[in-house]
């Protein structure tokens, strides 16, 4: 090796840490930041009450509504979602297994359909509602968010789903199941972990977006009560915060920025554990 | 015995983790001839291989002590060289691996990493190395595609036409002909038997037929270790081991 | 309680299969026609070229140009990218190639988190960090006047949050890459820098271009943490030093609005179908080139 190639490589190398060095930092950061600045203003009066009258100016109170309304509305569109996107991701792979042509297009739709904008997923949203005559709603923040999340529900669980060997399947047609029977006994029993994890990361992306939820849940200081009412969400409710004025008011948006994050942390957290945990029932090949 | 040893490998130890792949190998393999290492898949023979030129580098979980003498210098010591050892062997993969380039340029390629940088010298070394490969005539018009569009066999060819352009010393091939048709594989076969002459060849397999035809030394291994190793001759006719007897018999594979 | 027997339950498991399936894959068509019906009365009036490369920005005066925001998206995204491709680029060579296995096993959780992190949350640490840092730090010592809200800010917040999904593919990209070339490569007589820049970068390149690509696509949409540091000013910016305005953060912004002046929404729908047109493109072509480049 020439003293040239030497100085290269270990130029490009010296590059390649700080590039990594820089992400983990990054990362680091944005933690230590919200850390730092939300445990100061955090307090148990915000966790359990609503915003008093005044709240947006300093007054007394909480963002407990935006806390059980985002989690209200994450669940409800998860559970949703769950519904529509498990048989789907079944129908590909126990169904359509023999149809690589449908498979591949209807996968591709769905990675198309998954790089969508949430925000354009809102602005549809808030057209369809406009147009059935509702009115911004927990339900229809539920739909708004189901179809946003749809895909990497469906997705996720798909590519669990393709591991499942072939000869699983044919065991079980020998011993005389028809095909729903494999799909929603054997296919989703061997899957179980994966499965879970395609849940807890759409309820992931479901609590943590914004702009999907815009336009149609709406905005109160009540708790959730009704599908039909409007409901607060803590993206919504952190930008509100941040919006006002008064610099006590921009912390208390730290403080929830707080909660947020640790959510998310814990339901991240909770995906990685519970997918070891089940890989114990899994058959394998 | 009038032939000279190329390779003398002595106490070679190969751990991953726990587990021992490799147990106490010593061989001796000779100048210019083919020495082909039999023993079912498993039971190190790709490790041994790649610890001849060190690409066991590669793997950081792979501990390996002993030594590997070749022309008087331990391949397991070497530091700052590791270039230029590799490049006294040519390597022949079990799957040709043609570089994402055109045919013309995976042998050029080699050649300029030898340092050779006149264009018409690369020009004409490119056109010696495909013959010896033969493989010249089959493509002599299509240098400039990409190589991935060769037929596997053809890439292959192209592998070692490329192996051969570092101008080594030892030649190493790792089941080269377990990707191929017949007629490749017999053309492999083929090039191994003229190039010889010039080449001391490594070659790693698990078919019986194949080391009968071309070999002219064996070494049998199991398990990590050399159960037996002689001329063609000694271990196919007369084996001493009752492990190598019951592999020529087909009693395991 | 009636319960049915194993014939009617698969009926019914299959009749319900179909139709989440039927709404699945018509979610995209829907999207689109449902933005275009609402666009049409803004089209109707003007020409989607007026539309597009209009400047002035009047919703009152009935004036609708989308320029300035189209400009704004296109900074901010080129911007991000800038950041962004080489990190991953680099990083994802270094985890795959030079380190030992725990870092990979260090990166992928840090990814996780990085992605899981909400747009909000990432837009809170841009107001709390970056926009400072520009105003009172950057700006001043390299002599520009800023508020700290601009292309800049927008771009680096956003190419943070799109590190975690571009990095991801790439390094899917280079461990598919086998082993075997680069153990031929290196036979050869190659270093491993001389490896990774002539072969492995080479094999992997069509990879590495979608994943900038639907990186691109992804941080084009990006909407709270953009709009909350960007600044939102319908100016042509003339510097990353400038605020913007993005077409995400318009329709975000206004939407209280929307209803309130003629033509409003309809624009504002306009402007989510450009969203939707750009994504779908972007996507699109990048998966036709991997179909294409993977035969190779």
């Amino acid at each position: 090796m020439t003293r040239a190639q030497k100085i290269e490589e270990k130029f490009f190398k010296m590059l390649m840490l700080i590039a990594t060095t820089f992400i983990l930092a990054v990362l680091a950061l944005i933690i230590y930041s919200i850390f730092e600045k939300g445990l100061r203003s955090i307090s148990w009066e915000m966790l359990t009450q609503v915003p008093h009258g005044g709240y947006y100016y300093g007054k007394g109170g909480g963002i407990l509504n935006a806390i059980l309304g985002s989690l209200t509305l994450a669940f409800g569109a998860t559970a949703l979602a769950f519904v529509i996107g498990l048989p789907v991701a079944l129908y590909l792979n126990v169904f359509l297994i023999r149809h690589k042509k449908v498979i591949d297009v209807i996968r591709f739709l769905l990675d198309l359909v998954w790089g969508i904008p949430s925000i354009v997923y809102g602005a549809f949203g808030f057209s369809l509602m406009i147009f059935f005559g509702l009115q911004t709603s927990l339900l229809a923040g539920i739909l708004t968010v189901t179809l946003f999340i749809l895909p990497i529900m469906i997705r996720s669980m798909d590519e669990i789903l393709r591991t499942v060997p072939i000869g699983l399947q044919e065991a079980a047609y020998s011993l005389g199941s028809n095909k729903s029977e494999i799909a929603f006994k054997i296919f989703t029993r061997q899957s179980v972990s994966g499965i879970i994890t395609a849940v807890l990361l759409s309820f992931g992306r479901a609590i943590g977006d914004a702009a999907a939820v815009l336009f149609t849940a709406g905005y109160t200081d009540h708790l959730p009560n009704g599908l039909m009412e409007p409901v607060a969400t803590l993206p919504l409710s952190i930008f509100f915060q941040l919006s006002s004025p008064v610099p006590e008011v921009q912390n208390r948006a730290y403080a929830s920025a707080l909660v947020l994050t640790l959510i998310i942390l814990i339901v991240s957290l909770f995906s990685r554990g519970i997918g070891k945990r089940y890989h114990k029932t899994k058959i394998n090949f | 015995m009038e032939d000279t040893t190329k390779i003398k490998i002595s106490n070679l130890n190969v751990y991953a983790g726990k587990t021992r792949i490799l147990r106490d190998i010593n061989i001796e393999i000779p100048k210019n001839k083919i020495t082909v290492i039999l023993g079912p898949s498993g039971c190190g023979k790709t490790t041994l291989l790649k610890c001849l030129n060190r690409l066991t580098d590669l793997y950081p979980e792979l501990k390996v002590s002993g030594k590997i003498i070749i022309d008087d210098h331990n391949v397991l010591e070497a530091r700052e060289d590791i270039y230029k050892l590799r490049q006294q062997m040519g390597l022949l993969s079990q799957r040709p691996y043609p570089l994402p380039m055109t045919i013309y340029n995976n042998i050029s390629y080699a050649l300029k990493l030898r340092g050779i940088k006149n264009r018409r010298e690369i020009h004409k070394l490119v056109m010696h190395y495909l013959q010896q490969a033969n493989l010249w005539d089959e493509i002599r018009t299509r240098l400039r595609e990409p190589a991935s569009r060769l037929s596997i066999g053809q890439q292959q060819r192209l592998c070692l036409a490329r192996g051969l352009a570092v101008n080594p010393e030892i030649i190493l091939a790792d089941e080269p002909t377990s990707a191929l048709d017949p007629i490749s594989s017999q053309v492999i076969e083929e090039s191994f038997l003229k190039l010889k002459n010039d080449y001391t060849i490594v070659l790693v397999t698990h078919v019986l037929r194949q080391a009968k035809r071309i070999a002219d030394n064996v070494v049998f291994m199991y398990m990590g270790d050399v159960v037996e190793q002689g001329s063609v001759s000694e271990v196919f006719e007369n084996p001493k081991m009752e492990k190598t007897k019951l592999y020529l018999g087909g009693t395991f594979n | 309680m009636y319960v049915f027997n194993r014939e009617q339950r698969h009926v019914i498991n299959y009749t319900w299969m179909i139709i989440s399936l039927l709404v699945v894959a018509f979610l995209p068509f829907l999207l689109f026609l449902g933005l275009y019906l609402k666009s049409i009365l803004l089209l109707q009036g003007n020409s989607l070229y007026d539309l597009i490369f209009s400047k002035v920005w009047r919703p009152s005066a009935g004036k609708f140009g989308f320029y300035p925001f189209i400009v704004g998206s296109v900074w901010v995204t080129l911007v991000a990218m800038l950041i962004t491709a080489p990190v991953c680029l680099l990083t994802a060579i270094y985890v795959t190639q030079y380190t030992r296995k725990f870092v990979l096993r260090i990166m992928h959780p840090a990814i996780d988190i990085l992605a899981g992190i909400p747009s909000v949350v990432y837009g809170l640490w841009g107001i709390l960090v970056i926009v400072p840092f520009i105003s009172r730090h950057l700006g001043p010592w390299l002599g520009i006047p800023t508020m700290g809200y601009s292309i800049l800010a927008a771009s680096f917040v956003l190419s943070i949050m799109i590190i975690p999904f571009v990095l991801n593919i790439l390094i899917e990209v280079f461990r598919a890459i086998p082993m075997e070339l680069k153990e031929a490569t290196l036979s050869l007589g190659a270093t491993e820098w001389q490896t990774i820049k002539h072969v492995l970068l080479k094999k992997a390149l069509p990879g590495i271009i979608a994943a900038f690509g639907f990186g691109l696509a992804r941080a084009f949409g990006e909407t709270m943490a953009v709009l909350m540091v960007v600044g939102n000013v319908v100016r042509l910016p003339h510097s990353v030093f400038d605020p913007g305005y993005t077409l995400p953060a318009l329709i975000a912004n206004n939407y209280g609005e929307m209803l309130s002046i003629p033509k409003y929404d309809s624009a504002l729908m306009f402007a989510a179908l450009l969203l939707l047109a750009v994504s779908l493109f972007f996507n699109l072509v990048m998966h036709f080139f991997i179909v294409r480049y993977n035969k190779y």
